[in-house]
């Protein structure tokens, strides 16, 4: 398969009747020049480090290089666990894996990029939800990560993972696409509706800029991988439920590319527009000592 | 591109770029240290590296690589102390390097035996990088593919004493990538060759033996 298009992939899996991640296991193996065995369990390896990085970064006292951030996914866990929160404790569940992930991977910890470590909490806050409270077996989740990943070589091909080259639509939106369609496939849905849940992620997300302050992986992307959970949800229901994309998904990434392309620089992981370049990012950066006295004042020049 | 370019890789926060990539970086001049420990380390960081990169921990990333570590191990956060523990003496400068794309770093090391050496290379996202030149001399390589750089004096028939011999003894190794660049006319030259498979150990030591071929390096797959 050339992955280059959605379109592709649902053809390929409703031509005899399989699961999307069926098929993309059985090509992937043929063109590694593996067994499906071996792929398999390469991916399980990879669903544990990201089981292992909601552990490392739910912790209470988890802080990010910068010491901006941290304690999020502590937080929420809490709230999840013990609170009513309004989106129900599934949810907020889900919302605290992302955020642990997320600042797991800002604290310098251990983390699968799915597709890019910006955007590294969507993918384990929505399966692992699925697998630890929901009671899907495992096999099938690290099944459904080929799907997920096969949706993120499309995108790649046909538009972009890149936030300095597409903006978070390309990281956080890719994630929550490709989560998407996971998460359809998982509950029986059919390919079709894989491509529909992840196109309309792709078109909730359309044109969001990549700003992160001081141009670090921290603020607003680990939040952002909170809200990517609950698009791949609400996108992912909506379809189960019986509704279409009107926009089909391969369309939607070609619309993405030319949003992407004609982002301005300053929105696209320069730390120049959008939040980084408000007041209250400047006041941040300016306090942030990472590791000597100069590096805040190299922040500062650099990135503002 | 696999499936695992996607979801993957497994890496050290918080960047794909700005800490995993250079962590490759870094192990393009520890496989260039051919065993030796590198003992000095000159770091200049350009660019996007230079503006944001200690927040990424893109001057430990780099480090960790150049002690041998993967852009998976847990001793990036600590590369820092492991590389002050070392021995290594190491210095960072900000630095805009005229022309490079916007994550490079230039890496001068030595090594225990007191050879020298230096390399410019390129972070270009996901954690892919481009290494952009070695000792001086443009070259074009990404890491993905098994890589041999060949060091020699550009004379004529060096190029097809090499191939011929990895022709004619290794029939199987097949050439995916070749490059060739020179300092100045009859001076020094290096080739670079990738190719599909890995090729053994012995192979590099054939191609040391050929006249006017100062040394050949292999670079496994990073």
């Amino acid at each position: 398969m050339k992955y280059e298009s959605i379109q592709e992939l649902v053809d390929e899996a409703c031509k005899n009747n399989e699961k999307i991640s069926t098929v993309v296991l059985r090509d992937q193996a043929k063109s590694m020049e593996v067994t499906e065995l071996e792929l398999f369990e390469k991916m399980e390896l990879d669903f544990e480090v990201m089981k292992s990085s909601v552990l490392d970064g739910v912790k209470k006292d988890l802080k990010s290089m910068s010491g901006l951030t941290g304690g999020e996914g502590f937080l929420m866990k809490e709230y999840a666990d013990k609170g009513d929160p309004l989106c129900g404790s599934f949810l907020a569940g889900a919302m605290s894996r992302a955020l642990s992930v997320a600042g797991c991977n800002a604290a310098m910890g251990k983390i699968v990029a799915a597709p890019t470590a910006g955007s590294c909490g969507i993918i384990p806050g929505c399966l692992i939800s699925m697998c630890e409270d929901r009671g899907i077996p495992e096999k099938d989740v690290v099944m459904s990560l080929f799907t997920a990943g096969a949706f993120g070589m499309v995108i790649a091909a046909r538009a972009s993972i890149a936030g300095a080259e597409g903006g978070c639509q390309a990281e956080c939106g890719s994630a929550s696409a490709m989560a998407a369609a996971a998460l359809v496939e998982l509950m029986g849905g059919t390919p079709e509706q894989c491509a529909d849940a992840s196109a309309l992620a792709i078109a909730s997300e359309l044109g969001l800029v990549c700003d992160p302050v001081g141009g670090l992986v921290e603020i607003p992307c680990i939040k952002r991988n909170a809200t990517g959970v609950m698009l791949a949800f609400s996108c992912a229901d909506m379809v189960l439920a019986g509704i279409r994309s009107k926009i089909p998904a391969d369309e939607c990434l070609d619309a993405m590319r030319e949003v992407g392309d004609e982002m301005p620089r300053s929105c696209k992981e320069t730390a120049k527009g959008g939040l980084a370049a408000t007041p209250t990012a400047r006041k941040l950066i300016k306090g942030v000592s990472i590791q000597n006295p100069s590096d805040s004042e190299q922040l500062l020049k650099g990135s503002i | 591109m696999n499936v695992f370019d996607i979801i993957g890789p497994v890496m050290i926060g918080p960047s794909s770029s700005h800490t995993a990539g250079a962590v490759r970086i870094g192990r393009v001049v520890n496989k260039l240290c051919d065993g030796q420990d590198p003992v000095k380390a000159d770091i200049t960081l350009s660019g996007s590296f230079a503006e944001t990169g200690r927040g990424h921990g893109t001057d430990r990333a780099i480090l960790a690589g150049i002690m041998g570590f993967h852009s998976y191990s847990p001793e990036i956060k600590d590369a820092l102390n492991i590389a002050r523990d070392r021995g290594i003496n190491y210095s960072f400068v900000n630095e805009d390097i005229r022309g490079a794309h916007p994550n490079t770093a230039k890496i001068c090391f030595r090594t225990a035996d007191g050879k020298n050496g230096e390399i410019m290379g390129s972070s270009i996202g996901g954690g892919n990088i481009i290494v952009s030149s070695v000792n001086g001399m443009k070259v074009e390589f990404n890491g993905n593919s098994n890589t041999i750089l060949i060091m020699h004096m550009d004379k004529p028939g060096v190029i097809a004493n090499v191939t011929n011999m990895m022709h004619w003894q290794y029939e199987d190794l097949n050439i995916s990538n070749f490059r060739l660049s020179r300092q100045e006319k009859g001076g020094e030259a290096i080739m670079t060759i990738e190719t599909d498979n890995l090729p053994p150990e012995s192979l590099i030591e054939d191609i040391r033996r050929i006249n006017q071929v100062t040394n050949a390096i292999l670079i496994r797959r990073l």
